[in-house]
């Protein structure tokens, strides 16, 4: 087999000056940028060696933008000016985001123009501005870093997304980079980046799990590492699921012990409240208790915590990780005795209780010693510099959630599963319903659960100019190409003329915030539920098909059969129409067959006089014995 | 250009029809069966099954055959895991999108094409029971329960309806994973009985021992879903 050379023309290997990529951990709340010589990263720093960039934006009345530790400083005395996790917000619709515009101090729409894919706008230092626009802004801060670093602008990047990120996020992260100039190379999952770090610079080997808990979302991936191969098994988690959660538990905490509820405060309190609560988390994970004093509306209240409390009222996030761990454990099909260890990424993983509890899950003492704020960045330039200057080491990863495509009666018809190694291409057929029906609209919906509404809808498009054909004639091949950055495509076209329909998925509008998460936690648990509703489905589904084309057959060739033969069609018509009021399957099927048997004979004299055999009329004795047969 | 009756409020007008996807036709594989064609990029010959080309190194599209002949294993059921694996590693390592980043975006392409093309073998082959109904489809056999061309069987029918009843009246957990180790258990007897058949190229028997595999994994995920269940909080 043939070596391909990778490094580009002029340009030899080891060639110290040539980081021509950097990396770049775009996270919820710090983004983090690193670049990679020769297999040895390192996080690039500002002028005050400070490694984290807060992913915070401010928007000033003059029309200035602000970036990182000085926008954060203006979080609280501005507040309408400045965006904080706006990660949370990529590629989200108006509903998505209204349970959260509560707590945000920004007002939301959606522009009536309709190019921005129905994606929202905030609403901020006076103007409107896109979550893909603020967090370009970040990306921009982020590249200028590395810019003055290395003297010269680095034009291409890696990025890494959370592993659970779904395909409109991953989309708008893509075009964030694009508005920001910046050429993505790839876009890499945190968890995968921080398993190459770790596998590279620790020679890890075997099964891993990469427990990363963030500022808002938490992720967990089984990887195979040997010989440079990160392979993933299967990956899960919850795209709202957090460090901010712990924040809001303890502030609720205080407010409750002053008698107060956060729902009914002003945003600029309710920011005050979180910034102390988060010191509170910070303290009480290197102290066993502390007191804490909080001041607003004129009235200073003090609050003791100890570690107990603190624990108790971040338990039930950690349990939710638990749960999910567990899940993907299976998904992997291996047990959890096969890990070898656990890394932790992300500054949530601090907390003591987080670690206790992935150490008491796994059975093992979980790995920290690449600092969980900056591995993934680390794995990020790893993975930048093998992609411009070669490497032999592989990232296999995997998609996160199913993707599907919506039939008959409201189901989602999966055509690719989670945890399917990409890139991947999958094709499904799919045909016309009607007689010379010459359009079919496609939406692709991403999740676990079985019907469309339970489901985040990602793109709907519709397929035109299908030659009328009889209903059932037309082959509607759908291809679903999902690529090595976990983004989709879907193409469309009918096989026997061509006709051609393409949509590149771009986020259309969805869900709630944590229905991501709620989807494949609902999915484990309603799973019998689901079955047996997307059963029934099926069931009337099918029956409403068979109505249909027993009718059509009547109205066409109906004068094959005498005044019996027909009453004896047009009755099992009615039963079967009954069973379909309600809800038993069973019946339901049963009317169908009962329909499809009475039918034989008439079915059977109508192909007698398509090949010439003229029939007149099939007697009742015919059909009366078909049925006891 | 012409558009179809809307009927009525419900806008979703397709009905699946279930069916594999193959990304090299068999159509493709007749027009060309083993010769040389043009490599698309210096336009010399470069053999159909080749990835790269021989005179200018330019990976080429994915070349015809099966999915067995896409990872360099001869059709058949016995597998080795640990060898497929490494020549998995060993493909994607050459054919990656990350081996070609920087690339032309033709080579992109062909790269991104070769790349599924492997994941769709691999995904195939790894599995037992996905390796099974795909040797028996080159064989013309679809062991589909809806769409299949062989009969189901009805002890497997039998035996699925009564394993389905005993997990529907199970209570406790343990009584779930009895139900489960059994299925497991009962997946590994097929296996082997696969083997067997296979090696004696029995498709009759394949067929069916297929089937029964496909019962006893949706079996064993539907347990799986309930053992899940009874654990949410």
């Amino acid at each position: 087999m043939m070596v391909i050379d990778i490094h580009e023309p002029g340009q030899t290997p080891r060639q110290h000056a040539a980081v021509s990529a950097v990396g770049i951990d775009l996270g919820t709340t710090n983004s983090v940028v690193a670049i990679s010589q020769d297999g040895k990263p390192q996080v690039i720093r500002d002028s005050d060696g400070e490694a984290l960039l807060p992913s915070v934006v401010a928007y000033g009345a003059d029309g200035s933008v602000t970036v990182g530790a000085a926008a954060h400083r203006r979080l609280l005395e501005d507040p309408r000016d400045v965006v904080s996790s706006v990660k949370r917000l990529m590629g989200r619709g108006l509903d998505d985001i209204k349970t959260l515009s509560g707590v945000l101090p920004f007002e939301v729409s959606v522009p009536a123009d309709g190019e921005s894919g129905g994606m929202v706008r905030l609403h901020v230092g006076g103007r409107h501005v896109s979550p893909v626009e603020i967090s370009a802004e970040i990306l921009r801060a982020a590249a200028a870093r590395a810019e003055v670093a290395l003297g010269r602008p680095v034009p291409q990047a890696v990025i890494t997304v959370p592993a659970y990120f779904d395909d409109a996020a991953r989309t708008a992260t893509r075009d964030s980079a694009k508005l920001a100039g910046l050429d993505v190379l790839r876009l890499v999952n945190e968890p995968t980046a921080a398993a190459l770090a770790y596998g590279l610079d620790k020679g890890a080997e075997g099964l891993y799990a990469i427990y990363d808990l963030g500022g808002g979302t938490f992720d967990i991936s089984i990887l195979r590492m040997e010989r440079g191969v990160f392979q993933v098994l299967a990956t899960g988690g919850d795209a709202a699921l957090g460090g901010d959660d712990f924040d809001h538990a303890i502030a609720e905490h205080f407010l409750a012990e002053r008698g107060l509820e956060s729902t009914r405060m002003e945003p600029a309190t309710v920011k005050t409240v979180l910034a102390l609560a988060r010191r509170a988390k910070e303290e009480l994970s290197s102290r066993d208790s502390s007191s804490f004093r909080l001041e607003f509306d004129g009235e200073a209240t003090f609050h003791p915590l100890d570690h107990d409390t603190f624990n108790a009222l971040i338990e039930p996030f950690i349990a939710r990780t638990d749960a999910i761990c567990r899940q993907v454990i299976e998904d992997a099909e291996i047990a959890m005795e096969d890990i070898e260890g656990v890394v932790l990424v992300g500054g949530s993983t601090r907390v003591p209780l987080v670690r206790e509890r992935v150490a008491a899950l796994f059975g093992a003492e979980p790995l920290a010693d690449i600092d969980p704020d900056s591995v993934v960045a680390l794995g990020a330039a790893l993975q930048a510099e093998a992609l411009t200057q070669g490497s032999d080491t592989l990232l296999l990863d995997v998609t996160p959630l199913s993707l599907g495509i919506e039939t008959m009666g409201g189901l989602a018809e999966k055509v690719i599963y989670r945890n399917t190694p990409i890139p991947v291409a999958k094709a499904q057929d799919f045909t016309t319903y009607q007689d010379g029906q010459t359009g079919m609209i496609i939406h692709v919906v991403q999740g676990e659960r079985e019907t469309v509404d339970e489901c985040r809808s990602l793109a709907r498009f519709e397929l035109t100019g299908i030659p009328p054909m009889t209903a059932g004639a037309a082959r509607v091949r759908v291809t679903f190409a999902v690529d090595a950055d976990g983004v989709l495509a879907v193409t469309a076209a009918e096989q026997t003329t061509g006709a051609q329909g393409h949509v590149a998925v771009k986020p259309s509008y969805g869900l709630a915030e944590g229905e991501i998460e709620n989807m494949l936690r609902a999915s484990m648990e309603h799973a019998r539920d689901d079955v047996t509703r997307r059963l029934l489905v099926e069931a009337r589904v099918e029956a409403d098909r068979v109505l249909m084309a027993t009718r059509a057959a009547l109205t066409a060739d109906g004068d094959l059969l005498d005044t019996a033969g027909r009453a004896v069609i047009v009755d099992a018509m009615a039963r079967l129409e009954s069973h379909l009021a309600g809800d038993n399957r069973e019946r339901v099927n049963s009317g169908v067959e009962e329909l499809d048997k009475i039918c034989q004979p008439f079915a059977q004299a109508r192909m007698d006089r398509a090949f010439g055999a003229a029939l007149k009329g099939v007697a009742v004795d015919a059909l009366l014995e078909t049925e006891t047969e | 250009m012409g558009r179809g009756p809307r009927g009525g409020l419900r806008p979703h007008r397709s009905r699946l029809v279930r069916t594999e996807f193959e990304t090299m036709t068999a159509a493709a594989q007749k027009a060309n069966p083993d010769g040389l064609q043009p490599c698309w990029s210096c336009k010399g010959p470069v053999a159909s099954t080749a990835m790269f080309c021989a005179t200018c190194g330019a990976v080429q599209p994915p070349g015809q055959g099966d999915r067995f002949t896409r990872l360099g294993l001869a059709r058949g059921f016995d597998v080795d895991r640990g060898d497929l694996d490494r020549r998995y590693f060993a493909l994607q390592r050459d054919l990656h999108p990350d081996r070609f980043a920087t690339r032309a975006a033709r080579e992109r392409e062909i790269s991104l094409q070769q790349s599924t093309s492997l994941n769709e073998a691999y995904e195939t082959v790894k599995s037992p029971l996905r390796r099974a109904e795909y040797l028996l489809s080159l064989n013309g056999v679809t062991v589909n329960a809806e769409t299949g061309n062989r009969p189901a069987d009805p002890d497997v029918l039998m035996e699925a309806m009564e394993s389905r009843e005993a997990l529907a009246e199970a209570e406790t957990e343990a009584e779930i994973a009895a139900l489960a180790e059994q299925a497991r258990d009962n997946q590994r007897h097929c296996l082997d009985a696969l083997t067997v058949a296979f090696r004696a190229d029995d498709l009759d028997a394949a067929a069916r021992l297929a089937t029964r595999l496909k019962y006893l994994a949706t079996f064993t995920e539907e347990a799986r879903g309930r053992a899940r269940a009874r654990r949410a909080p």
